[in-house]
């Protein structure tokens, strides 16, 4: 009878589909693949990373559509306050499908041709794209933590998808069972914080702190799960110290494989953090912003002081990734400042662009490690990289862009990105961590200048024949025309972007 | 014609980027003469742009045009703007038409040479410079300029860089130059700073208005002066000039001698309210250096024997009289007097480039004389040259030096007795070089065999190509005195002071008030004076090296230039060397020192903290687990407990 009745007083929410078709496109787009790629003979001709590319282009489209209504009309949320409907969640979904599209060309080089070649990898490829966006827009943490497994279930099996190379399998496996811990962590952090507010609604628990009596708030319990949360989502950023698996990962994955990890799963792993700490957990601002001080400074002392040792130019870029975190922890620290407020400051914004920014920048240099690593069975040693410049200028000289830009050199999109961070810290009078951060940036170059000398001084040591890919070479054009242009003229992206911070619960 | 006034440097530009993409298919001489027809356009666009600005009444000569926006950046907002005001349009004539016949000439100098047609190139590129530089709205588009002659000057001085004394001459150039772009610079920094603007007019109107302190325009006055120092070959920065005269001799006239040199002059001329706004003793200083530097250099041209550093000397010492000019307050009489220097001086450059083409590659005046048989059409002109600088009526360089006596003594005796007294040694030592190349007996023939000729050694007259400027700069040292009359009586009034009603929109702020003087009521016995100071110079070289009634005065410490290169060589070498080693030490070890060491430091660092980086998966969900419970220390005990 109870459940009768429960049934009967329960009203199917108002879906709205256009606003849920950024989501839905990819998702469609990967049954696509798997039903109609399974039934037919292999796809010629790169059609299956051009169909990953249109779908992924189709639903940034979308998106730009429904940014658009948005800032005509007013930020709310979706199907019963599942998911927010602000230009918060659309940002990340667009860098999000940016990076989907340019990493399905990438990876039609590397897989055209080999036995690797097939839907999977692309339907894998926008379903984790899927949850990449769903981790940027939720407004529910189980929905969080459904995208977040959507994601990393998806990277887990890429990661492992090079059946030739034992390192892929490994990392894949490694990738797995920390992840598995982490994913336990933040499920339990969720679970302490609805013991509190007993909703995982972000609005509701919003709601309940803003109601509830200080020692309510100050529960040993609450913060017990706050800090839960603050450690799963730090694993998924790869911020110090829970950044052990990148490296290996980075690495032992292919290539393109990586390229998606870095930028697709770090938009959506950082996007959620800055959901769940800035939009959901305003009240406890002063208890989380100095532990991402630390993981900040943390990030950016390790990231590049470890990067400049290694020999492997995945592994260094992995650590370089790293550091890269520590510069968005330091938007998120920014942020926190004045997390709830009205105005609410540049922090948000800074990171989100610079995640948008970093995306495009980090799927480019892969792709020329795909291409060069390629030509030596798979190896990325820092020694392939010697002479590139005589081999192929064009590719070095593509290269040096995104190493320059990653670097933070003016001129490119790299040095919007880190102003953007280092000036909303500044704005918040966190003066420490900004220096630390500019001093972490000059430790980096000198990382991006070794790749830059092995290339362009260094004689080639072998005539290693490095073919590019048609669509390689498109997505890496695409991704040298954008950080150029971008780090030329930033001012439209600043402008367009303004908006974010007005975000929905 | 004022809205083209951008063809004016866009011709030479034009010019530059043809002979760089066709210069080899053009080869010799179509890529001369296509150079040569640039800078003519030039020239012709200029006089239109002149007669334009004729037209409108005196306050209205001034035409700003925008190119577009060059540095737009927060509150710094410089234009690429061209500014023309008489100033300007003057400098561009001269500059346009004497460069034109420069251009001629090097067509028939430069015959046979290998690298032809890159000589033009730099020569366009050179032009253009010097265009940016005086047509510029704002210091930047000056220094733009500024910096793009320095650097042709460095090619040209050394266009011949097989030659190793020429290739040191052009380093030297470099270095020196430095040193006076430095004071451009910080003048440049502290006019933003202060005002807000590099504009001519924002600065200039700020300075007349009082709206900047006198100690900051002294500082602005002065550094602007030490890059003049350093372009104009003035004490104590001159002693690339006499070195530059490894450069082929076009150059030498073109750069050395009529424009490149006078740009400290055209930018004191130009800041001149900012002088006016200055202290006292900011003037006083540059007609000093002025006044010293062209006794200083008149007396070491008395002991050259190389007919081109006979030139080159007497170069710097004009250039001395210019600054002393400005430094009294004689703007006018300074750009004057640049204007008929550039006439004369750049015939007798030619003149000598005549010479030594005509003498097989000759330049030592002791192989010479009697040329005047073989070279009749370069000996008169060249002794039009002579009298011009001389300062014998009526021909040019008496007017414009005249003018500047008279202002100097307005301002202070000493200064014009320093005037007069150099003033008779230009006379002396020009006409000793007249002599020397000129009349006597034939010095040449007994060198025969060192010019490689193959049997008989005869000097020939240059062809027609290299006379025609000659003959057209000579023409104009004779008649160049008519844009500025003094008010003589004899001379008609509707004749007197053109120049000066020309300029004095420019030049008012800063121009000296003279009338009323002592030394303006005796003007004319003062011209009399100058009169009998050069005749007496010229008359005394006569007696030395015309009649030998005299034993000549050359003591080997003139010929050194009273060892001042010398020693500036020697400190630089000795104790200045060893200052440079212990700086560069101090360098390597502290600073570099300092950076190794952070590398070392991060280097050992990194080493230590990767060897956690196991690659096994139980440590590394240790060190996971490690941070786990060290933010739940802090969120729960410290936050929460505590």
């Amino acid at each position: 009878m109870i459940a009768q009745s429960t049934i009967a007083d329960y009203v199917a929410p108002g879906v709205d589909w256009f606003a849920l078709s950024p989501y839905l496109v990819p998702a469609a787009g990967a049954l696509v693949l798997m039903v109609v790629g399974a039934l037919t003979p292999t796809w010629p001709r790169g059609l299956y990373a051009a169909f990953t590319a249109a779908c992924a282009v189709g639903a940034g489209v979308l998106s730009l559509f429904v940014w658009d209504d948005i800032t005509d009309g007013a930020p709310g949320t979706l199907v019963a306050g599942a998911l927010s409907h602000d230009t918060f969640a659309h940002l990340v979904a667009l860098t999000v499908l940016v990076a989907t599209a340019l990493v399905a060309l990438v990876t039609d080089g590397t897989l055209r041709g080999t036995s690797g070649d097939g839907p999977e990898m692309y339907a894998l490829m926008l379903v984790a794209a899927v949850g990449a966006m769903v981790m940027g827009a939720a407004n529910d943490l189980i929905v969080l933590f459904l995208g977040l497994e959507t994601l990393s279930l998806a990277l887990y099996v890429m990661a492992a998808s090079d059946r030739r190379r034992t390192a892929s399998g490994e990392a894949g496996l490694k990738y797995f069972v920390l992840g598995g811990f982490a994913s336990a962590f933040l499920l339990y952090g969720i679970a302490l914080l609805y013991g509190a507010a007993r909703s995982t609604n972000i609005g509701e628990i919003v709601e309940y702190f803003q109601t509830s009596v200080p020692t309510e708030r100050n529960d040993a319990l609450v913060l017990a799960g706050v800090a839960l949360l603050v450690v799963g989502l730090g694993f998924k950023v790869a911020a110090v110290p829970f950044h052990v698996w990148s490296p290996d990962v980075y690495q032992g994955a292919p290539s393109n494989v990586t390229a998606f990890m870095a930028s697709v799963g770090k938009a959506g792993a950082v996007a959620a953090m800055a959901r769940v700490l800035i939009v959901a957990l305003p009240f406890h601002r002063d208890d989380w912003r100095p532990v991402i001080w630390v993981l900040a400074v943390a990030s950016l002392v390790v990231g590049s002081l470890l990067a400049v040792v290694q020999t492997d130019v995945k592994r260094m870029l992995a650590y370089s990734s790293v550091s890269h975190a520590g510069f968005l922890l330091v938007g998120i620290e920014a942020a926190g400042h004045r997390a709830g407020e009205d105005a609410a400051g540049s922090g948000l914004q800074s990171v989100l662009v610079y995640l948008a920014l970093y995306g495009v920048l980090v799927v480019g240099s892969f792709g020329v490690i795909t291409v060069v690593s390629a030509a030596r069975g798979g190896s990325s040693d820092l020694a392939s990289f010697d002479g590139l410049a005589q081999r192929r200028p064009v590719l070095a000289l593509a290269m040096t862009v995104f190493l320059l830009a990653q670097a933070g050199v003016p001129l490119t999109s790299g040095f919007v990105a880190k102003w953007g961070v280092i000036q909303a810290a500044v704005d918040e009078r966190s003066y420490a961590v900004a220096i630390i951060a500019m001093v972490a940036a000059v430790i980096a170059a000198f990382l991006y200048l070794r790749i830059m000398v092995s290339m362009w001084l260094k004689p080639a040591d072998n005539d290693d024949a490095v073919a590019v890919p048609g669509l390689t070479a498109v997505a890496v054009g695409i991704a040298v025309a954008v950080t150029i242009a971008v780090g030329v003229y930033p001012q439209w992206l600043l402008d367009a972007t303004d908006v974010v911070s007005q975000y929905a619960r | 014609m004022l809205d083209a006034l951008w063809l004016i440097p866009a011709a030479p530009l034009a010019g530059f980027i043809l002979i760089l993409l066709f210069g080899r298919r053009l080869g010799e001489p179509a890529a001369g003469y296509l150079a040569a027809t640039m800078v003519a356009v030039s020239f012709a666009v200029t006089v239109g742009v002149f007669f334009d600005l004729l037209g409108n009444d005196e306050h209205h000569r001034e035409h700003v045009l925008t190119l577009f926006s060059w540095v737009p950046v927060g509150d710094l907002q410089i234009d690429m703007a061209l500014l023309a005001d008489p100033l300007s349009i003057t400098m561009a004539l001269f500059i346009t038409g004497i460069g034109s016949l420069i251009h001629l000439f090097a067509i028939g100098y430069m015959h046979g040479d290998p690298k032809f047609s890159k000589f033009f190139l730099y020569l366009n590129l050179f032009v253009f410079s010097m265009l940016m530089l005086v047509l510029g709205e704002n210091l930047l588009v000056t220094f733009l300029g500024w910096e793009g002659v320095g650097a042709c000057s460095y090619f040209l001085i050394s266009f011949w860089h097989t030659r190793p004394s020429a290739a040191t001459a052009g380093k030297k150039a470099f270095v020196t130059n430095r040193i006076g772009d430095w004071g451009v610079m910080l003048a440049m920094f502290l006019g933003f700073t202060t005002v807000g603007s590099v504009s001519y007019g924002a600065l200039n109107h700020a300075a007349e208005e009082g709206g900047i302190a006198t100690s900051t325009a002294t500082g602005i006055a002065l550094l602007l002066f030490v890059g003049a120092v350093g372009k104009s070959a003035q004490l104590p920065l001159y002693l690339w000039l006499p070195d530059a005269m490894e450069g082929p001799t076009p150059v030498s006239a073109l750069i050395h001698a009529a424009t490149m040199v006078t740009a400290g002059v055209f930018l004191m001329t130009r800041m001149n309210p900012m002088l006016a706004a200055a202290a006292d003793w900011a003037p006083e200083i540059i007609a000093w250096t002025g006044a010293i530097t062209a006794l200083f250099a008149a007396s070491i041209a008395v002991a050259q024997n190389d007919i081109k550093k006979v030139l080159a000397y007497s170069t710097v010492s004009q250039l001395g009289y210019m600054f002393l000019a400005v430094g009294s307050g004689a703007y006018v009489a300074a750009i004057f007097h640049m204007v008929t220097h550039a006439f004369f001086k750049a015939l007798m450059f030619l003149g000598s480039g005549s010479v030594i083409h005509g003498m097989h590659e000759e330049q030592d005046m002791r192989r010479m004389g009697a040329l005047r048989v073989m070279m009749p059409v370069t000996a008169g002109t060249f002794i039009i040259g002579w009298l011009a600088i001389a300062g014998v009526p009526p021909f040019a360089g008496f007017w414009s030096k005249d003018e500047i006596l008279l202002f100097t003594l307005a301002s202070s005796p000493v200064l014009y007795v320093i005037g007069l007294i150099t003033a008779i040694l230009t006379a002396y030592y020009m006409t000793r070089q007249v002599l020397m190349v000129f009349f006597g007996e034939a010095r040449w023939e007994s060198h025969a065999e060192d010019h490689g000729a193959h049997g008989e050694f005869r000097p020939h007259e240059s062809p027609p190509v290299m006379l025609a400027p000659l003959v057209v700069l000579a023409g104009l040292s004779i008649v160049g005195g008519v844009i500025q009359l003094p008010s003589f009586g004899i001379i008609p009034k509707g004749w007197r002071h053109k120049l000066e009603d020309w300029l004095h929109p420019v030049v008012e702020p800063g121009e000296a008030v003279i009338k009323g003087t002592s030394a303006y009521d005796a003007k004319v016995w003062l011209a009399v004076l100058a009169i009998v100071c050069a005749l007496s110079g010229i008359a005394l070289a006569v007696a030395v090296y015309g009649r030998r009634r005299l034993r000549a005065i050359e003591p080997q410490l003139l010929a050194d230039g009273w060892r001042y290169d010398a020693g500036v060589s020697a400190f630089m070498g000795g104790p200045g060397r060893r200052a440079f080693d212990a700086l560069a030490r101090f360098d390597a070890r502290v600073v570099d020192g300092a950076v190794n060491g952070v590398a070392t430091l991060v280097a050992s660092t990194s080493g230590r903290v990767r060897r956690l980086q196991t690659g096994n998966v139980r440590s590394y969900a240790g060190i996971v687990g490690a941070g786990v419970v060290l933010v739940l220390i802090w969120f729960v005990i410290v936050r929460g407990v505590l």
